[in-house]
């Protein structure tokens, strides 16, 4: 067994984050997403995916950081987790490499501004900060439960 | 370890043998005598017993040994079956039963059935008297019987100096194939004669479906000593006892065949069911296990493919190339086609729901010393499998409110002139593009005074609304929530969750359900089912630049208004539509549309209903109707207000489809 683990190195601002590749199901540019009503801010609608509808979230409202237009280079990542599988905008996806597990630290309080509680550690290779995100935790549909009970009135 | 791939085939096997035993062992309750019953649950009961003892499972293993052996007494006559022994035999497939379950939910399969054990062992002995009398009459059915056509060559070929023997083979106990052994034996005697009849068919040797014992009838110019030795060279023949067929038996047996014949006219019933067997069979030959997730996946593809055929047929309209035109039309036919096959392919009997209602039924009836007969029309209806999956839990509460209310005690039966057993009619039927499944009963029917009673006790209806209640409104009080008419709360029915939970079920399926009833000739509940979930009739409707779906079976109609006609009543909008107050409800505000123009004078409004209420959407304009595939949003968005889920329009995109009874209040 090494111990290495293969990830995907995403763009988000002016970090880059890392998601296992074995949850990482496809990469598709931007596409024509259809609005759900009344949902939380962070879920953007849904996609059509060769036939399966499936929910897009933006990282960055997701993490509360500010938003800007849709680029050449933005892209959804579709991830799958259980039995959620659901999009995730981001800047840009470019890059994948063999990460060494021990090169993994825990995380500090605050990482470009997303909370640690997202974040499963951070891995500095080289001179780049790599910062490991917590799928389970992302995709946690009873973040959305929450905001359902305020708006149900 | 290597077990486990095999465990799922072995879980879908056991539950296929245990619900063929149920089957068998009612229709033995039914006809006693029926010693092919007995022999087909046998067989049922050996093959569930060898795959449990393959797969480690003792306790499965052993009880259906037990079974067996009562089952064999049964079979060879030292056994009567009485209602006694049926129990036992229902109360050992409940065993069997709840430890299949088990195993199938990652467990041991094993369970203290001591006691079953013990009332099987002393069936099993119970009456040895009749052993002598059952032995004598178990010989004269080893006779076996000549057609015509048989008798014929026998008789033929015994003027040309052949002789006719009849040879009972036995295999040993142990022997792992049979098919080839048997195939051997044939090879045998084919070298020194001709085989003019087996026991059992040749098919039922060369699929096994046999014990060790065959029969076999044979012209032959050798001895009969020659062909007994002949025989016994093959390999793992244990057995051969070889008779000369003689004239005065032949004749016997055409006597037997006649009455036979006669019963087989006289008793139509028997004779359906028997083909009935068949037709199953011979079905279950042909047909192999698909996973659904891969028929859901095979559906997906297929979506897709219809999609790019529009996009296709679009660029052919444009570029107007007959050549082009006529590929793409050939590909919209055979698409057509195949989605028809698809779609099929996901549909399932509804047998498969009702073959456990007989036992249910049995099981009640006897709980609440009823007499109740269960009649099942149209088993063989096909249905959506989600349709069938979420079907079953209503259907049997319907059933036990008919058993527990409907059908009255045996003794009331009597005094009001009726049979004092109760018949339940358990019909399914296709009717257009719906599936209809009635439950009626012929019991006592619905008492009006006390629906209408207990409604005003619990608060449904007021006393003004009580006095001119039409039938229809009063048997429509039935399914409203809060409502359970049984005066004594029993096990069966009555424990507050009532036809309500049953309406809503059926309905949020996409389906209805009604009711009607005769005072002292019974009741009929009607349920009609939409023949797929997976597709579906909508209007779309553009509200701005966003499309949605309102599924046609909510939608009155559509019209168009005009500004001027919306009026306001505390607050809320509403519209004259044919004499009544419609509340206008505006998705525009509703989904928080982003807005992009204007709307002008004349509102395209959508009246759709929930049961009695009703309610006018206001869109910006209508696009059409379309079938559609219901796709579901996934796991991550499981709660999203009025929509119930999506589809993908022909240009790829998604649209959502809304969920009337969710803006209905």
């Amino acid at each position: 067994m090494t111990n290495e683990e293969k990830v995907i190195i995403f763009q988000l601002k002016d970090e880059e984050y890392a998601l296992p590749v074995q949850h990482v199901k496809s990469i598709e540019r931007m596409q024509h997403i259809t609005r759900i009503p009344r949902t939380v801010n962070f879920v953007k609608g849904v996609i059509n995916l060769r036939g399966v509808v499936t929910p897009i979230i933006d990282l960055r409202s997701r993490f509360e950081i500010e938003s800007n237009d849709y680029t050449d280079t933005t892209r959804i990542i579709i991830v799958s987790v259980g039995a959620i599988e659901a999009g995730l905008i981001v800047d840009a996806a470019n890059d994948v490499m063999d990460l060494d597990k021990d090169a993994i630290e825990p995380p500090p309080e605050v990482v470009g501004g997303i909370d640690a509680e997202y974040i499963q550690g951070v891995a500095k290779i080289q001179k780049r900060l790599l910062i490991l995100l917590d799928l389970v935790k992302v995709l946690n549909p009873e973040k959305l439960d929450v905001q359902h009970a305020k708006e149900t009135i | 370890m290597e077990m486990t791939q095999y465990l799922d085939i072995f879980i879908d096997e056991s539950k296929e043998h245990l619900q063929a035993i149920n089957e068998q062992v009612l229709l033995l309750e039914k006809s006693p005598e029926e010693l092919s019953i007995v022999n087909e649950i046998f067989r049922s009961a050996h093959t569930l017993k060898g795959m449990s003892a393959t797969m480690g499972y003792e306790d499965l293993a052993s009880l259906t040994h037990c079974m067996e052996n009562v089952l064999d007494a049964i079979r060879n006559k030292k056994i009567v079956v009485t209602p006694q022994v049926l129990d036992v035999l229902f109360g050992s497939l409940d065993h069997l039963e709840a430890m299949v379950v088990e195993i199938s939910e990652g467990g041991t399969g094993k369970r203290d059935v001591s006691s079953t054990v013990k009332e099987l062992e002393a069936l099993e002995k119970g009456d040895t008297s009749n052993f002598s009398k059952g032995q004598a009459k178990s010989h004269s059915e080893n006779i076996q019987i000549y057609d015509q056509y048989e008798r014929q060559i026998i008789l033929q070929s015994k003027e040309q100096g052949f002789q006719a023997f009849e040879l009972s083979i036995s295999l040993r106990e142990d022997c792992i194939l049979k098919a080839a052994r048997v195939y051997m034996v044939f090879e045998v005697v084919e070298q020194i004669g001709e085989i003019i009849k087996t026991m059992p068919s040749v098919e039922m040797l060369e699929s096994e479906h046999f014990e060790t014992n065959f029969k076999l009838s044979i012209l032959t110019k050798e001895s009969a000593n020659d062909v007994k030795e002949r025989i016994l060279k093959v390999s793992e023949v244990d057995v051969v006892d070889v008779s000369e067929i003689d004239a005065d038996r032949i004749d016997a047996s055409t006597q037997d065949e006649t009455n036979l014949n006669s019963e087989q006219t006289e008793s139509n019933g028997t004779e359906k069911d028997d083909s009935q067997k068949a037709s199953t069979t011979s079905s279950s030959g042909k047909t192999i296990r698909v996973n659904i997730e891969r028929l859901d996946q095979l559906m997906n593809l297929f979506e897709e493919l219809v999609i790019d055929r529009g996009r296709l047929e679009e660029i052919s309209k444009s570029i107007r190339s007959s050549e082009l035109n006529e590929t793409v039309e050939r590909m919209s036919r055979v698409s057509g086609d195949l989605q028809n096959i698809i779609l099929t392919m996901r549909m399932v009997p509804v047998e498969q729901v009702f073959n456990r209602f007989p036992r249910m039924v049995r099981g009640l009836a006897k709980d609440l010393g009823k007499k109740v007969n269960l009649e099942i029309v149209g088993a063989e209806t096909e249905l959506d499998r989600t349709v069938i999956d979420e079907i079953g839990d209503p259907l049997v509460h319907l059933l036990r409110n008919s058993i527990d209310h409907g059908i009255e005690a045996p003794s009331a039966r009597a005094s009001a002139g009726k049979n004092e057993t109760g018949t339940i009619y358990l019909r399914a039927y296709h009717s257009g593009n719906h599936v209809f499944i009635d439950i009626e009963d012929d019991g006592s029917g619905i008492n009006k005074q006390r629906v209408v009673k207990k409604a005003l006790e619990n608060g449904i209806i007021s006393k003004e609304m009580s006095e001119n209640l039409t039938d229809k409104q009063c048997f429509e009080l039935l399914f409203a929530s809060g409502f359970s008419t049984a005066e004594v709360i029993s096990d069966i029915s009555g424990r507050g969750v009532g036809l309500d939970v049953v309406k809503n079920k059926i309905e949020s399926l996409g389906g209805s359900i009604y009711v009607d009833s005769t005072a002292g000739f019974g009741t009929i509940f009607s349920i009609q089912l939409p023949l797929t979930l997976s597709i579906m009739s909508v209007m779309l409707v553009e509200i701005q630049n966003e499309k949605y779906a309102i599924p046609l079976s909510s939608i009155i109609e559509t019209a168009i208004i005009k500004k001027e006609d919306i009026l306001s009543a505390h607050n809320q909008k509403v519209i004259d539509f044919r004499g009544r107050v419609v509340p206008l409800v505006n998705l525009k505000e509703i989904f928080e549309v982003p807005v992009t123009a204007e709307s002008n004078q004349h509102v395209p409004v959508v009246v759709v209903r929930k049961g009695d209420k009703m309610a006018a959407l206001a869109v910006d304009s209508f696009i059409g109707q379309q079938e559609i595939v219901l796709k579901s949003l996934g796991q991550y968005l499981t709660s999203v207000f009025a929509i119930s889920g999506a589809t993908i329009l022909g240009d790829g995109q998604v649209a959502l489809i809304l969920d009337c009874n969710a803006l209905i209040k």
